[in-house]
């Protein structure tokens, strides 16, 4: 049975909200407005009962997965588990209830908040400041680089080019463009660490940054990070971290002593902020004292016992988003540093030993590209089933939805053919991760022996797989369908 | 409780001191240390975090609360702030819809054979946003208004080879400034009207505009709440071949005034945190981007598609993303990846719940309850409308004390009062930006009224 | 393997000479390597394209690409039809999905273009 849109289910004169009652003087609204402004046409807006509500949402919820149901493996995403006394935090009157326009003096309790997670996200990173304001990793990436951008140019530098390894996230090169600058891509060696000699090569005065993951995005930790730290600084540039991959070595090693001048954190990955589908996050941008005066202003200060805002900052970037930042998360990852305290470095160990664990029990039936210690994911290959079955990685994927988990990353990262790339996070059971490695071995030997199935697959979810190649070619991206009429 | 091999249990990690041993023992290592040989030692950390000790609940929800109760929100002062973020009703079906789980802690429907909730839920939100606005396609959300306005600014350049924009003073300098930030090292210059009597000058506008311009960018209502005259500025800028990118920072508006589409706007950005979403001190908000049919290939942001599964039976994906970040990479239209979509679902919840006949009710009481406010506040010796134009729900007034003095005297009566101007906008030292919205009640507004006339007595 | 009438690019274009004038189009390489084609985006009449330089892109459900000028010239004619139905770029890339007609600026750059047996141990090298 096909699941109406809520427009299909619209019946005229339905309401779900009542309206508020007229308790001012009900002038014409021609005379308030003035004709010329007023809306002709009112939008096509659903017209359903409250109920009608309920059930819709209600029933597109129970055809979603989420952690909270099930497994989520997927590499780089880090999905572990949302606490609930986070939402409980976060939906406290005081903090859901408070417009950003209130004065200092008026919203000393979220200012506290801010400067308090700010000390404690310096602590973890091994930095001096951080910045709010970005509204997702990406948005940090950006912020990142134009305070890369604006330091350099203070200096009276003009250096038009950033360094990517060949094995980092699109974001990275993308969000080094929207900065103006040009991208160069430096290859990893056979042990998946930057390639020295080619980062050396091209490393000179016209480099601003190098963007670096770490672990990279294949689970692997950068073992001559301080040889590379030393190329970079060596020729004037500044060390970037991507950290999205920071939940690998919380309390273990910290960026700013692995020698990076700037990281972004993604707190809806590494602390717990829910997903919500997509969004929203937040990139925190964390920094040295070098380039402190390029934070986007207003900055979180405190003196005394008071907290302001300060936003005479004439070195500052400016603003990259309205307002003081995703505030509501950061209520959410504040909490969750004080659910852990120092103890946040047995959130890596265990997230590291869930991924040794789990590639353990899965290297004997699939390809192994870079056979090391892996930190908190690691990143196999269906080259195999590929090569002997004619599987291609893609269907695993899609089969695996079938025995209830969602899929890992596929396809990413890049340079390796095939990818599957698998991160347990640490509040994943024993259980949980044999019952997973059961149904990846299953699958690999399904394409051996079964496999149309795999090819088809899913065959068990709401809908079977969908054609992607019509949506792009016949672009439907609204419902002009019309709702129904009558009852 | 520490356990012999120094492992604390704690409730988000399962493991136990037994399960540590047996996993090390199958991934082949002798303890938790190994797993990080191979990290150098010069950068290991030799000392624990230090950080607050862990909290169990009662303790963490105690001090959360001390933060809390530390703030003026709006259930306890009565508020008439407005400028950028706006305190509207939100039914309770909102919340309890969007905050249930499987939309909460699920991610991005990459696998959407299995989100297919979020993805239909997404389309859904779309084809209202385009209904809202009059557009003819919306994207699946961006990080709020201002940004989304950066990066409308950018795909304009892109669809016209033009490297200027031109708009005005009017628009939320918050919004400006993130012009500025998104546009500087694109290659784009800014040029920036001044305001006139509060709105956007047209002439100066229609002078300002050449073959160079990619766009004209105006914001309605404006910062002053003041509504534009979007055809003239629409014409002003489609006869220099430039594009029209319409702001919109209050999208409740739209329930009673023309929409963008309807003026001929080509882009539309827009904040859609008055949507159902709450003002949790300035974000997370809702992005909120639209644009002509024909734009769509370079819109920023994920987009849903409909489509159909094997048997045929109808689905929705994430459709053309090879224009995102994860395949063009540097050639990505943007580098924007996690978006708001939770926000987004709550605001479609909320359209929903109000539908047509709902939202014009909220706009227009809107709009009486802030002219109501406006002839009151007026009526006071001192106090006049600094501008003539028309307003939907929030206005500007002169006051005959300074506004910031005026806030201080009314927040020892339990009220928020509107926004001072004077650190935005210089030549408005006594400019005061009250707004009114449907959460405002008569009762509260003859009080808030009555406080004001008394603290100008003083 | 690939068909002698005509030369190609590195970019795995081809580009079939008709006096001044050149047809161009991708090779079936190019097609089955993006696999399903969505959308393709091509220069206007009478546009100037440069050799070597980006003069349209085209698009898969798992790709996205640039197209690059095989050689400098004016457009002069241009395939609506492929505009239109992208797929026929995967069906018959060598013949009707042809995409542009360029009026040669520099004919010397003709020169420049592989031939069949190049282009096809291009391609051999590529899936190596």
């Amino acid at each position: 049975m096909t699941m109406p849109v809520i427009f299909e289910r619209s019946v005229p004169g339905r309401i779900a909200s009542a309206p508020p009652a007229p308790d001012v003087p009900e002038a014409p609204i021609e005379t308030i407005v003035g004709a010329e402004h007023l809306r002709s046409t009112p939008p096509a807006l659903p017209e359903v009962s409250e109920l009608d509500l309920v059930r819709h949402y209600t029933r597109l919820s129970h055809r979603n997965y989420s952690v909270d149901a099930g497994f989520y493996p997927l590499g780089s995403c880090t999905m572990k588990y949302n606490p609930k006394v986070n939402e409980d935090a976060a939906g406290l009157a005081g903090f859901v209830r408070l417009h950003p326009h209130t004065p200092a003096p008026l919203a000393q309790g979220a200012l506290e908040l801010l400067w308090r997670l700010e000390q404690m996200l310096c602590e973890v990173a091994g930095m001096d400041r951080v910045t709010f304001q970005p509204a997702a990793g990406a948005h940090g990436e950006m912020t990142a680089l134009m305070m890369i951008r604006a330091y350099l140019e203070d200096r009276g530098e003009r250096r038009t080019r950033v360094i990517v390894p060949d094995s980092a996230h699109g974001t990275n090169p993308a969000s080094a463009a929207m900065c103006g600058f040009e991208v160069t891509t430096v290859s990893s060696d056979a042990r998946g660490n930057i390639d020295h000699a080619a980062l050396r090569r091209t490393a000179d005065g016209s480099v601003a940054a190098l963007m670096l993951t770490n672990p990279n995005t294949l689970g692997l930790f950068e073992e001559g990070i301080q040889e590379v730290a030393e190329i970079v600084h060596g020729c004037g540039a500044l060390m970037y971290l991507d950290g999205a991959n920071f939940n690998a070595m919380l309390g273990i090693t910290r960026p700013g002593d692995q020698g990076f001048d700037v990281m972004h954190m993604n707190v809806h990955k590494t602390f717990g902020t829910p997903h919500g589908g997509g969004g929203p996050g937040a990139g925190p941008v964390a920094v040295k004292r070098l380039l402190e005066p390029y934070m986007p202003a207003p900055t979180v200060e405190r003196a005394g016992d008071r907290f302001l805002l300060d936003g005479d900052r004439p070195k500052s970037i400016g603003r990259v988003r309205a307002f003081n930042g995703n505030f509501g998360i950061f209520v959410r990852t504040y909490a969750y540093l004080l659910a852990y305290g120092p103890l946040l470095r047995q959130v890596s160990e265990a997230a590291v030993l869930n991924a040794n664990y789990l590639l353990a029990l899965l290297r004997p039936h699939f390809d192994l590209p870079y056979d090391r210690r892996c930190m908190h994911e690691f990143v196999l290959s269906g080259r195999r089933q590929k090569e002997q079955y004619g599987i291609r990685t893609l269907e695993i994927a899609k089969r695996l939805l079938d025995y209830g988990f969602h899929a890992p990353t596929v396809y990413f990262p890049l340079i390796v053919s095939e990818a599957i790339m698998i991160e347990p996070t640490e509040t994943e059971s024993r259980q949980t991760l044999d019952e997973f490695a059961d149904a990846m071995i299953r699958v690999a030997g399904e394409c051996a022996t079964d496999p149309e199935t795999v090819r088809n697959a899913p065959h068990s979810t709401v809908v079977t797989r969908l054609d992607e190649v019509a949506a792009a070619r016949k672009l439907n991206l609204r419902w002009t369908g019309g709702g129904r009429r009558g009852s | 409780m520490k356990s012999a091999s120094g492992w604390h249990p704690h409730r988000y990690l399962p493991h136990t001191g037994a399960e540590i041993k047996e996993m090390l023992r199958v991934a082949g290592v002798t303890s938790m240390e190994d797993l990080f040989a191979e990290i150098p030692a010069a950068v290991r950390m030799k000392r624990p975090l230090e950080l607050p000790p862990a909290l169990p609940e009662g303790e963490l929800l105690a001090h959360l609360r001390r933060l809390a109760d530390r703030n003026a929100h709006a259930d306890r002062m009565v508020g008439f702030l407005g400028a950028g973020a706006y305190d509207h009703e939100i039914p309770s079906v909102v919340w309890r819809l969007a905050g249930r789980a499987e939309f909460v802690t699920a991610y991005t429907p990459y696998q959407a054979e299995v989100m297919q909730g979020e993805l239909q839920a997404a389309y859904e939100y779309q084809t209202m946003l385009c209904e809202l606005t009059g557009m003819e396609v919306a994207n699946a959300s961006m990080y709020d208004g201002a940004s989304a306005l950066g990066e409308a600014a950018v795909m304009a350049r892109d669809l016209t080879g033009r490297n200027r924009v031109v708009t005005s003073s009017a628009v939320h300098p918050h919004y400006r400034e993130v012009l500025h930030t998104y546009t500087r090292h694109q290659g784009i210059e800014v040029f920036e009207a001044a305001h006139r009597d509060g709105v956007t000058p047209v002439g100066d506008i229609r002078a300002a505009v050449g073959p160079e311009t990619a766009a004209v960018i105006v914001q309605s209502p404006n910062v002053f709440g003041c509504i534009e005259q979007g055809s003239a500025l629409a014409q002003a800028a489609h006869e220099a071949g430039a594009l029209l990118i319409y702001a919109v920072a209050e999208p409740i508006s739209l329930g009673l005034l023309r929409p963008p589409g309807d003026y001929g706007a080509d882009i539309v950005a827009g904040e859609g945190q008055p949507l159902g979403n709450h003002l949790n001190y300035g974000g997370p908000y809702l992005g909120m981007l639209a644009a002509r049919r024909e734009f769509v290939r370079r819109m920023p942001g994920r987009l849903v598609g409909l489509t159909t599964d094997s048997r045929g039976r109808r689905g929705f994906v994430l459709t053309i993303q090879t224009r995102e970040q994860h395949i063009r990479r540097e050639k990505a239209t943007s580098n924007i990846c996690t978006n708001e979509a939770l926000n987004a679902l709550a605001a479609a919840v909320y359209m929903a719940a109000l539908g047509p006949t709902g939202i014009r009710r909220v706009a227009e009481v809107n709009a009486r309850r802030a002219h109501y406010t406006l002839e009151q506040l007026t009526a006071l010796p001192g106090i006049s409308r600094a501008f003539a134009a028309p307003v939907f729900n929030e206005f500007v007034v002169r006051t005959p004390l300074p506004p910031e003095q005026l806030n201080a005297r009314l927040s020892e009566r339990g009220f928020l009062g509107g926004l001072a101007l004077g650190a935005w906008y210089p030549e408005l030292p006594d400019g005061w930006l009250v707004c009114v919205t449907e959460a405002r009640t008569r009762g509260q507004i003859d009080a808030f009224v009555e406080a004001v006339k008394e603290a100008i007595a003083r | 393997m690939f068909p002698t009438d005509r030369r190609y690019t590195r970019d795995h274009e081809w580009a079939q000479r008709e006096n001044g004038r050149v047809r161009i189009g991708i090779t079936s390489f190019a097609a089955e390597r993006l696999s399903d084609i969505v959308f393709v985006e091509l220069p206007k009449m009478g546009a100037e394209v440069r050799a070597g330089a980006a003069f349209g892109a085209i698009e898969s459900v798992k790709a996205a690409s640039d197209l690059y000028a095989p050689v400098s010239g004016s457009v002069v004619e241009v395939n609506q039809a492929v505009v239109d139905g992208p797929e026929a770029l995967n069906q018959d890339p060598h013949g009707s999905a042809w995409m542009v007609v360029i009026e040669m600026s520099s004919p010397a750059e003709w020169d420049q273009l592989l031939d069949s047996e190049a282009y096809a141990a291009l391609v051999g090298a590529e899936q190596a």
